[in-house]
């Protein structure tokens, strides 16, 4: 193939002029990757102590500022926040802000992106900094002016005296320059009461850049020289590569075969080349079938072998308030294997150099990827750089990390820049997944209908410490840990309700079938659909109106807030479950509620719903959703509204639709046919009030609201039909057999 | 290698390919640095890569260049810039309906596809239209809602380009 030219975006936007053929690297990417472009290395100079100001954030000449953190903006809103959080603090105006994210040369490391931890940790950790550089900068103001600090004010990017004045800028002062302060721990944050820029919901600057094509993804990222790789993975998850036959693909030009033991890739300048010879390369493996299979999913991880019981709970005497109560309930219910299904497939830049490598990547921790990045491909860390870019939401530890090693051993094994994108097939089946859950419960009720006891058990994978596997590593023979970890997937599995004696146990076993993960809320949404489907259980055997129920075993009046907002604005009205007249034409209408508090610590939210199932068909027809959200300080309630909104409709598509399935040797849900998500004309009218406590310190908001979602619809399918559904997706066929048996 | 001429919007462009059944999305990225349409699945089932052909909404990661062949394109760049956003882009931006926005060049493109033929969709009418592209964020509301303030501002009745 003839090289074809290169023409930047920007040369080709439908503006008049002829088309430049040239590479432009700089005028489709953010500067500061053009000037990494020819690095080598990891540092440049820069301070990443997080405990200095100057490595958070640094003042330039020109008056603007930049923010650092290893906390990234998975298409989340949080850069805006944080640039909201750091403006406030400064006194500069929010345009003059710009965030660099998760770079390991440049950026301090305040964590992975995780666990709805931007806001608290690095938003609130920028936010330190800045009160601290305002402190600096008032008395540099006041040396400047010769006035005390105390009559002097920053705003609009200057210090000048509050009763007015001349002023001196923030870039006369400081600009270009460092500060060399510690974040001090104690500097005053401003009052909420004063908040100009926190509060408002101020446009998400990459929204812009998003809608027209601008905006660089992980995925658009092009360095010069760069090669295109696929991997090839095998037809069975431990087949062991045997033999390759390169004459397969002898028709397709210019295209490298790179086999290091059973890690089988090929590389070639042309990505259509990459695409076809990956697919049309014959190998053959060897047979492996050690999976289960999905089919009897549950049954199996109920018999699965334990690692260790953990008692996370445990008050009064469970066993002998069970026994004695008026009335027991049990029931159990499950959750399938999901994976993170990323509209985007995982890509990776890597360009690997005698004196040092370069990964880009949109993984969520840039930190955690280098460490082991660097130990298993023995680089040297301090010559490993990592980088940051948008990508396709993760939510989680999706395929990013593995698409980061595929990229840096074909880039090592051929020594020039290779960029790998996975396709669909290896997004769905080889992305690290959402384990399965099970989950049984037992509750004690007394004659008034009220729980005295309550047990939670459930199984799940066991944490072992080590990083995740990653597939090229294995697969080429390299040595490297094999933890396992999904995230916190054990909280929220007690109820959040007033229990005198009450016990939950995770039993955590050994291992679960494919490479667990964390998915979005980890753990928590199956958690959440068990207890609070089990306490609606309770609630309708005992007659008592669900959202009445819950209000009882409630004090905490921020959870009570959120129970009673979300249920006015569906237009609650007190009664027995299920509906005694549901039947509306074809369908059978129910409404249904679900409450959390996040982690038991954290964000305070309530779900309901009204659906409608029908009859014939088993399909369930969501006709709308409000939901109350309490999170403490709201940052920008546009982005929260759109977290919120997202949270939702994302988990009614797990619930609804998503389960991976798998034969005794791989993943068979290999694409949107076979994993189908909630699609638009499944999508309800979503009401969101947001209850802002500007004195309360603030929560991420990317998956709390996700967590009482599977719930409240399961709570609303009962309420319609009578049918508890226990095991998600409450897809057709499932409810269909369900109303029919 | 083949030659294979068309226009992208607005302008003759030829590009060579060794496969004529190569999906023209390959072309558009990284032949002609058109990254606004993305690479979903391959398989015609998401929409991340929708461009128009001749005004029409298709899915450029199974359209071959042979198939595009002497026909017109536009992509998401041929609407509008950042600082000139077309009335869709605009809306969209209006009702921030995005969050990681990987899905948004279809979105995009699909609603301009769909006001192309019907100029004033009831709601229904888009969640139809829009039914074959997915979102994995769940913006859902926000982009029916964007579509909705689109139809409005360009008129119900303004014919676009393509």
């Amino acid at each position: 193939m003839r090289p074809t030219p290169e023409v930047s975006r920007r040369d080709f936007l439908r503006a008049g002029g002829s088309v430049v053929v040239s590479f432009a690297l700089g005028a489709v990417l953010p500067k500061w990757i053009g000037a990494q472009a020819t690095a080598s290395g990891t540092d440049v100079g820069k301070p990443l102590d997080p405990h200095q100001v100057d490595s958070c954030l640094a003042f330039h000449a020109d008056g603007s500022v930049t923010i650092y953190t290893s906390k990234v903006d998975v298409g989340t809103g949080l850069r805006t926040a944080m640039s909201q959080m750091a403006a406030e603090e400064l006194g500069i105006p929010i345009e003059r802000i710009s965030v660099v994210e998760g770079d390991t040369a440049l950026t301090p490391d305040h964590g992975g992106t995780g666990g709805s931890s931007g806001i608290p940790r690095g938003a609130v950790d920028v936010r330190q900094a800045a009160a601290t550089a305002r402190q600096a900068i008032l008395n540099l103001g006041a040396e400047q002016l010769k006035r005390p600090a105390a009559e002097l004010a920053l705003a609009d990017g200057s210090v000048r005296p509050s009763a007015g004045g001349d002023g001196v800028s923030i870039a006369a002062l400081i600009g270009g320059k460092r500060l060399d302060l510690q974040v001090d721990p104690k500097a005053p944050l401003r009052e909420p009461a004063s908040y100009t820029v926190v509060g408002k919901p101020i446009l998400r600057a990459d929204v812009r850049g998003k809608c027209t094509g601008q905006r660089v993804y992980i995925q658009d990222l092009t360095v010069p020289g760069m090669l295109h790789g696929r991997v090839i993975r095998p037809p069975a998850v431990g087949a062991k590569l045997v033999s390759v036959d390169e004459s397969s693909i002898q028709n397709i030009p210019d295209v490298r075969v790179v086999r290091i033991e059973s890690f089988l890739g090929v590389v070639a300048k042309d990505e259509w080349a990459a695409v076809r010879a990956a697919r049309e390369l014959r190998a053959t493996w060897t047979d492996w079938s050690g999976l289960p299979g999905s089919d009897g999913l549950d049954e199996h991880v109920r018999q699965s072998a334990l690692d260790h019981d953990e008692v996370l709970v445990n008050r009064g005497d469970t066993d002998a308030a069970l026994s004695a109560a008026a009335k027991q309930l049990s029931a159990a219910y499950t959750w399938p294997c999901q994976s993170h299904a990323s509209l985007g497939p995982s890509c990776a830049v890597a360009d690997v150099r005698p004196d040092g490598a370069t990964v880009w990547t949109s993984s969520q921790g840039t930190y955690g990827l280098r460490t082991n990045l660097a130990k298993v491909f023995g680089i040297e860390e301090n010559k490993l750089r990592v980088i940051f870019l948008d990508g396709a939401g993760s939510y989680g530890g999706n395929g990013n990390d593995d698409a980061a090693a595929d990229a840096l051993l074909l880039s090592r094994q051929v020594g020039k820049p290779v960029r790998v994108q996975w396709m669909r097939q290896d997004e769905h089946g080889w992305d690290p997944k959402g384990p399965p859950q099970v989950l049984e419960l037992r509750g004690g009720i007394d004659a008034d209908g009220r729980i005295v006891a309550w047990d939670t058990q459930m199984w799940l994978p066991t944490t072992v410490p080590g990083n995740r596997p990653l597939l090229a590593v294995d697969a080429a023979g390299i040595p490297q840990a094999h933890g396992q970890g999904a995230g916190a997937v054990s909280q929220n599995g007690d109820p959040p309700y007033s229990v005198p004696n009450l016990r939950a146990t995770a039993h955590w076993l050994k291992e679960t079938p494919l490479r667990p993960s964390n998915l979005r809320a980890p753990g928590k949404i199956a958690n959440v659909f068990a207890v609070e489907g089990f306490a609606d259980e309770i609630a309708s055997d005992a007659g008592i109106d669900a959202v009445e129920f819950r209000l009882r075993g409630l004090s905490d009046p921020r959870a009570i807030d959120v129970l009673k907002r979300a249920a006015e604005m569906i237009g609650w009205q007190p009664r027995k479950s299920p509906n005694p007249r549901p039947l509306e034409g074809p369908l059978l209408m129910g409404r249904g509620v679900g409450y959390v508090r996040y982690k038991q610590a954290e964000n305070y939210v309530a779900v309901a719903m009204e659906v409608g199932v029908d009859r014939a068909s088993g399909g369930v027809q969501i006709q709308r959703i409000t939901c109350a959200h309490d999170c403490g300080l709201v940052i920008n309630p546009d982005g929260l509204r759109n977290q919120i909104e997202g949270c939702i409709v994302q988990t009614l598509s797990r619930a609804l639709h998503e389960e991976v399935k798998f034969n005794r040797s791989r993943v068979t849900s290999v694409d949107w046919a076979t994993y189908p998500i909630l699609t638009f004309p499944e999508v309800p009218p979503i009401e969101v009030a947001l209850i802002d406590r500007p004195k309360v310190p603030p929560f991420g908001a990317g998956e709390a609201a996700t967590a009482p979602v599977a719930a409240a619809l399961a709570n609303a399918i009962f309420d319609a039909t009578g049918v508890r559904m226990r095991s998600v997706p409450f897809t057709r066929e499932r409810l269909k057999a369900a109303l029919s048996g | 290698m083949a030659t294979y001429s068309f226009r992208v919007n607005g302008r003759t462009v030829t590009v060579d390919s060794w496969d004529p059944a190569q999906p023209v999305l390959y072309l558009l990225r990284n032949s002609l640095g058109l990254y606004g349409p993305k690479f979903g699945c391959g398989l015609a089932q998401c929409g991340a890569c929708t461009v128009l052909l001749d005004g029409k909404a298709i899915r450029s990661c199974v359209t071959s260049v042979k198939q595009v062949e002497g026909r017109a394109i536009t992509t998401l760049e041929g609407l509008g810039t950042s600082e000139k956003p077309d009335p869709v882009q605009a809306a969209f931006i209006a009702e921030q309906a995005a969050q990681c926005g990987y899905c948004t060049n279809g979105m995009i493109m699909e609603t301009k596809s769909l006001l192309n033929q019907t100029p004033s969709p009831s709601l229904e009418q888009i969640k139809e239209g829009l039914a074959r592209n997915l979102c994995r964020c769940g913006t859902h509301t926000r982009i029916l809602r964007a579509v909705l303030r689109a139809a409005k501002d360009q008129g119900g009745n303004h014919a676009t380009n393509s």
